[in-house]
């Protein structure tokens, strides 16, 4: 059996027989080697099988626009990647919480969401800095604002942050355990409910594996709608982001502008599906809602002036000295940190990192109507902020083409039963960077093990590394600047 | 300088007239369910099998929609094959009584002001805390929005402080998971009383899609009676400020 590793496509549903299962010696030797070709690893997961656990690599290749999966049996310890695979960082602490695996050599195995019996959340061992004037600031689970639940320990010296430690957990609801068995009526809620300022963006990503593992192809004008749905998304989260980092920095003309904006395009999104956050609109198979010529002119009525609104707003941020100040050389990662890291979205091309599922992995509208990719090079929050700002034109534009060129075709095709024993990946560019869903069907067809892989998993290390060397009072900015999402992590 | 003065003046006055003036709702926004039971054929349960979450019931020939645990998803709408079961635009839905959330489409009972001794509290100043307990940001970022020039919670008094400490009372999102419940309770004893509870959204009421889930507390029953349930997967911002504002006896008395 070939020890490279079972090449698949996006969307497309293999045998989970022709995944290799190899040594762990040679798991590693395929991970290693296709990360030093510049893949990146989307997903690390456990599955049981026969009443033990294997461990499942998915790794994206953006060269070919082809993914890979390989498989092991790890027992109960194997030697851990992270050494000298530093993505796999967060993945291998998952799995040593979720199955009790132990990855050998992991530098902490700390709990990554407190899900095993008795675990209080946010009760573990932290970094702890020693010495006189040194001082811990521990913040949440609940924080000021109407936000999610998250722990977060700084270490101080004076102002200056030595070390940001991120411990979350607190959203844990039981998603992907519910999803298994399924699919039932339930199944496209909670893909919706993922990271529900996502909705578009996961129910996307589940109804591709869907489709795939029943073998349906949806058509071409449902999959433009979906594609406008998840720009919009993009467009209203990331106007936000920009009105909230003007609010971090107090630049108030441009927070309370885009705090309004973003409703613009959330209000668009429900003039489709009558859902604000995009929920109804996806469903396997297609979209729920079709689109008149009426709406669409409607909707395309309203983009021009809420982009040109947008525009002068948001440029107001950029040519203002005193929020330049702040933004430039705040919160830097670099190019090899990004990558090392293995980011995703915004932030990873904000550090000059060339990824972008849409253009990467194209699957839809997007194979018709490519997206530029927005990169930027110097990896602050200046940087961050202005990949949004070139993502929300791009967005309105690529929205304005699909919409004005919608293909024909009816907008739901039936999915019924799911092929037996499959594997299938879906790869989407959500808002905040890659959504990697993972299926696997049992014997009956129903779903046997399914993993979800939002961006913010890959992320959350990137925000508390950033904030080595920085101000506590900017973290509010900072952090900001790469909006993840706690529900999205905690599943 | 001038720039931005000239931004200003394109921007404009965007704050919404409500309560004055009607809201205006997309036409597929789907608020409270309209139902006519009239319609439907004797033993068809289509509506009860597409519901995710046991929202929709038919008792006695009567559809009856729990609006606590409806996710007000168009799947029950799309499977009724007689028109039985649809959506209206009005997004008016937040109740005083939880008992209230169950309507069969004749009537549907709203919020009441609050009692006159808590009105002479809160009346003109409400100070919330905002707590998220395995909400999936869909309640939270509804309520944040609440905030913005477009509504101006400001205006009616009302405002989301930082510290528990600040508070007259505690707005609920999210099923309350396991690993949320401690943090909740704690948030809940450390504002002063006398105190509200406000629950927002499906799974603050009754666990909405988590229902049943072990990781979670199938809503925020935990702290005590609200004097406030907002439905809604999310709520619109419109049926929370409506909610809110019922309770201050600004709409409706």
């Amino acid at each position: 059996m070939s020890t490279t590793g079972r090449e698949l496509m996006p969307g497309e549903a293999v045998p989970v027989g022709e995944i290799p299962v190899v040594s762990a010696a040679a798991f590693r030797n395929v991970v290693m080697d296709r990360i030093g070709r510049g893949d990146w690893l989307a997903a690390l997961f456990g599955h049981p099988v026969n009443g033990s656990v294997r461990v499942t690599a998915i790794l994206a290749c953006p060269r070919f626009g082809e993914l890979r999966a390989v498989a092991f049996d790890p027992g109960a310890s194997y030697p851990a990647l992270t050494p000298e695979c530093l993505e796999a960082h967060w993945f291998e602490r998952e799995l040593h919480e979720q199955w009790g695996v132990t990855p050998v050599g992991h530098p902490w195995l700390k709990p990554v969401r407190f899900t095993t019996p008795g675990a209080i959340p946010g009760v573990t061992d932290y970094f702890a800095v020693a010495g006189e004037e040194v001082h811990e600031v521990a913040v949440g689970p609940v924080h000021a604002g109407i936000i999610e639940p998250g722990h977060f320990r700084f270490q101080c010296h004076g102002e200056d942050v030595l070390h940001l430690e991120i411990s979350l957990g607190y959203q844990h609801r039981g998603v992907e355990r519910a999803l298994v068995g399924g699919p039932n009526a339930r199944t496209i809620h909670y893909l919706e409910t993922l990271s529900g300022d996502a909705s578009a963006g996961h129910a996307t990503a589940g109804a591709e594996v869907l489709e795939s593992l029943a073998g349906v192809r949806p058509s071409d004008r449902s999959l433009a709608l979906r594609a406008v749905g998840l720009e919009l998304e993009r467009m209203a989260n990331h106007t936000g982001d920009l009105g909230a980092l003007a609010g971090d920095v107090a630049f108030l003309p441009t927070a309370s502008y885009c705090g309004r904006l973003r409703g613009e395009f959330l209000n668009m999104t429900a003039m489709i599906c009558g859902s604000r956050l995009g929920r109804g609109l996806v469903r396997p198979g297609g979209v729920g809602f079709d689109v008149t010529a009426e709406l669409v002119r409607d909707l395309l009525g309203r983009l021009d002036p809420a982009m040109r609104e947008f525009t002068d707003s948001v440029r107001l941020l950029f040519e203002s000295p005193s929020v330049v100040a702040r933004f430039e050389h705040l919160g830097t990662l670099t190019r090899h940190e990004a990558v090392k890291m293995g980011l995703v979205g915004p932030a990873a091309r904000a550090s000059g990192v060339a990824r972008d599922v849409r253009s990467d992995f194209p699957s839809g509208a997007y194979r018709w109507i490519p997206v530029l990719l927005a990169l930027k090079e110097s990896g602050d929050v200046m940087a961050r902020a202005r990949v949004r700002w070139q993502e929300v034109h791009q967005a309105a534009s690529f929205v304005r083409q699909v919409l004005s060129r919608l293909p024909e075709g009816e907008p739901w095709r039936p999915v019924r039963g799911l092929q037996p024993g499959r594997l299938a990946v879906s790869l989407v560019e959500g808002w905040r960077g890659a959504i990697c869903h993972v299926a696997l069907t049992g014997d009956e067809g129903r779903i046997a093990a399914y993993k979800v892989v939002d961006p913010s998993f890959h992320n959350w290390f990137g925000l508390a590394r950033a904030m080595r060397r920085q101000q506590i009072s900017d973290f509010p900015v900072c952090n900001k600047s790469f909006n993840l999402s706690y529900c999205g992590h905690d599943l | 300088m001038i720039r931005t003065l000239i931004t200003r003046w394109r921007q404009g006055h965007r704050t919404i007239r409500y309560p004055d003036a009607l809201a205006v709702l997309p036409e597929r926004f789907r608020g409270l369910p309209a139902i006519d039971s009239a319609q439907c054929p004797n033993g068809c349960r289509e509506c009860v099998d597409a519901c995710p979450t046991g929202a929709v019931s038919v008792e006695g020939g009567h559809v009856r929609v729990h609006l606590g645990r409806c996710l007000f998803c168009p799947e029950c709408a799309q499977a009724c094959p007689h028109g039985a079961i649809g959506f209206t635009t009005d997004h008016r839905l937040a109740v005083s009584d939880p008992r209230d959330l169950l309507t069969d489409g004749r009537e549907y009972r709203l919020a009441r002001q609050l009692d006159e001794a808590s009105m002479r509290l809160f009346g003109r100043s409400l100070r919330l805390r905002q707590v998220s307990a395995g909400g999936c940001a869909g309640c939270e970022v509804e309520t944040n929005v609440l905030g913005t020039v477009v509504f101006d919670l400001g205006r009616f008094g009302i405002q989301f402080v930082a510290s528990p400490r600040h508070a007259d009372g505690l707005l609920v999102t999210g099923p309350v998971t396991r690993n949320m419940a401690a943090a909740l309770e704690k948030t809940y004893a450390a504002i002063p009383t006398p105190r509200i509870v406000i629950v927002v959204g499906a799974c603050a009421i009754s666990g909405g899609p988590y229902r049943g889930h072990p990781e979670a507390l199938d809503g925020a029953a935990s702290v005590g009676p609200a004097v406030l349930y907002v439905p809604g997967c999310p709520p619109h911002p419109l049926t929370i400020l409506d909610g809110l504002l019922r309770l201050l006896g600004r709409i409706g008395s």
